[in-house]
């Protein structure tokens, strides 16, 4: 139990990943992107052409960091496939949600458009990589440290919680003492009356696309080197983002994290009385449960 | 290919077309009228359809016992599937609404999509529910021993289009009814209609009770078509997307651009077909993710550049008033 509480916490930050975007987005543009999670597995494959293709083909070192399973050319990926899926989201915004935001149309219709963009970019994907699980390192063999309580952890997964703690403590910092951080925590908490005060809202968008898309091109890359990579993982990743969106209340971005934690353990947990394909089934009882006692989450936020 | 087996293709095609009008018209009036945002109708497609196969096949025996699993099997004639399918929707419909329809409109969005995959999952993994991931097959047709096999397909397109006439008569008379009015005044403003009186809760469980069970006869009406059937056809893709093009397409809020885009994306899907048939060897395997794709882009254009569709919503104030 303790090792799954453990695992129940790698799997919790990478849908704090996922969710910190999907949070943000919800209380900046007020509707409910069900792409966020294929922006994950965007990133994810993204990698995998930097690591697999255009790194080997540079010639960059393929040797590994100690006992981590990836080295150099994975260190490279995870800051460009973040860039990448940065711009990926506000390519989405500037094509898709900016005419019907213009147009004044529904938030209902925004979410429309969101799933049938989240349908595009799964299609892509599975056209440029096909329905296959894939590694990033296929065949390695991934040594496990043993820790007290009788925990086994692999280095990646240690690597995964520190570099997820790293980026909130940095987004933490950002949103609390910057301008534009300031700007945005406003923007959420309350768009009219920021824009009434004379904050640049497009620019706000631009930013809240681009943090939202970097955290979850990240994610994705974290979860393909923990897991798998999969067409379809994002889709996957979509109710436990909401669950914990919603568990923290929406726009609130330290009650997503801990949404996503909380949700990770829980997920994991269940793994110990319930077939392990059942995790997505999981995370929409608790969303179910979250609605109907306190549906504006338990940090509050808006519901 | 001859002309007997051109129309033969022609009266598949139809079949799968009419059945997804049924889709259409049960999803029509939950968001083209009340605005309800359904994104699990592969959930209830999947339970229509494996209720009706369960109530009409028998229980297996002998041999077949060992690999077949199923919960039950009455062995009971296709309207009783039919029936069960539209009350099992129907009672689903309620456990979803209970904590959804009092929240924010994307709360239900969530939520459907969250039921139509688990629904998908207990069925993949539930050997003793339907015989998992290998599914139910040959399930029985009606009045298949009037015709023989090779016509059957005619006759099945007359039942679905007779199904089909009943169900848009049906709504097409309670759009226009004050109930309807209630309806469309909750889609256009929901406070104001709360004002004047109406229980808004009461209103949208019916709509989306209503539009479920109709999903659950659409269901049902496939079983029957396809003869077998199993959880992977259920996918977000198959089962709730290509409908939602359908009624985006077709335009939201008019039963007759329900139906309409229901055949015509269907059409244009089957279309893409042809079209990909040409590509290399090679890119044949991906060519159901291109014409996904084509989908999915056409659902874009539609919403920013015609979103009312191709026939938008009639005026109509009163059954009254023609």
């Amino acid at each position: 139990m303790a090792e799954l509480f453990v695992y129940g916490i790698v799997l919790g930050s990478i849908i704090a990943l996922g969710s910190i975007g999907l949070t943000l987005v919800y209380g900046i543009l007020r509707f409910a992107n069900f792409a966020h999670g294929d922006l994950m597995t965007a990133g994810a494959y993204v990698a995998l052409f930097l690591v697999t293709g255009l790194f080997s083909w540079l010639g960059i070192s393929d040797a590994n960091f100690g006992s981590l399973s990836f080295g150099w050319r994975m260190a490279l990926a995870i800051p460009i496939s973040m860039i990448a899926i940065a711009m990926l989201a506000i390519l989405l915004d500037r094509i898709l949600f900016q005419p019907l935001r213009r147009k004044k149309s529904g938030s209902v219709i925004l979410a429309m458009s969101a799933l049938g963009a989240s349908f595009i970019i799964q299609m892509m994907v599975l056209i440029l990589w096909g329905a296959d699980s894939l590694f990033y390192k296929p065949g390695v063999l991934r040594p496990a440290l043993m820790l007290p309580l009788g925990i086994k952890i692999r280095p990646d997964q240690i690597f995964i919680v520190l570099i997820v703690f790293i980026s909130f403590a940095t987004l933490h910092l950002f949103l609390k003492y910057t301008r534009m951080g300031k700007a945005m925590r406003a923007t959420a908490d309350n768009p009219e009356l920021a824009r009434v005060t004379g904050i640049d809202t497009k620019k706000i968008i631009l930013w809240t696309w681009g943090i939202g898309g970097a955290m979850a091109g990240m994610g994705g890359v974290l979860y393909g080197i923990d897991v798998q990579l999969h067409p379809l993982m994002g889709w996957g990743f979509l109710l436990p983002l909401f669950a914990a969106t919603i568990l923290g209340g929406i726009g609130n971005m330290y009650g997503a994290l801990i949404g996503a934690l909380v949700m990770g353990v829980a997920q994991q947990i269940s793994t110990a009385y319930l077939l392990p394909t059942y995790k997505p089934g999981v995370a929409f009882i608790i969303m179910i449960l979250i609605l109907l006692i306190r549906p504006q989450g338990i940090f509050g936020g808006r519901s | 290919m001859d002309l007997g087996g051109i129309i033969a293709y022609l009266v598949s095609l139809a079949i799968l077309a009419g059945i997804y009008a049924v889709f259409t018209l049960g999803l029509n009036i939950q968001w083209g009228y009340t605005g309800l945002f359904n994104i699990g109708i592969a959930g209830f497609f999947c339970i229509g359809a494996y209720t009706s196969a369960l109530i009409t096949t028998p229980m297996p025996t002998g041999i077949y016992a060992q690999y077949v699993h199923q919960i039950f099997g009455w062995n009971l004639p296709f309207i009783f599937g039919i029936l069960g399918a539209a009350l099992v929707c129907g009672l689903i419909a309620i456990f979803i609404g209970i904590p959804t329809l009092k929240l924010r409109e994307d709360y239900l969005a969530i939520t459907t999509i969250g039921i139509a995959e688990t629904i998908r999952l207990v069925f993949n993994n539930e050997q003793w529910l339907a015989n998992g991931p290998r599914g139910l097959m040959g399930l029985p047709q009606p009045l298949q021993e009037w015709i023989n096999a090779r016509d059957y397909n005619y006759l099945y397109l007359v039942i679905v289009i007779l199904i089909l006439v009943v169900i848009y008569l049906a709504i097409e008379r309670a759009i226009r009814s004050p109930w309807g009015r209630v309806l469309r005044a909750i889609r256009e403003d929901e406070i104001s209609t709360a004002m004047s009186g109406k229980d808004i809760f009461y209103f949208k469980m019916q709509s989306l009770i209503l539009g479920s069970m109709i999903m659950g006869i659409g269901g049902a009406l496939y079983a029957h078509y396809t003869k077998s059937i199993s959880p992977d056809v259920f996918t977000p893709l198959y089962g709730t997307f290509i409908i939602w093009v359908m009624i985006i397409v077709g335009g939201s809020g008019n039963n007759k651009g329900a139906i309409l885009g229901a055949f015509v994306v269907w059409g244009i899907w089957i279309g893409t077909k042809f079209m990909t048939d040409l590509l290399p060897y090679t890119l044949k395997a991906r060519a159901p993710y291109i014409r996904f794709l084509l989908i999915g882009i056409l659902l874009e254009i539609i919403l920013i550049y015609r979103p009312q569709g191709l026939l938008g919503e009639e005026k109509r104030v009163s059954k009254m008033i023609e």
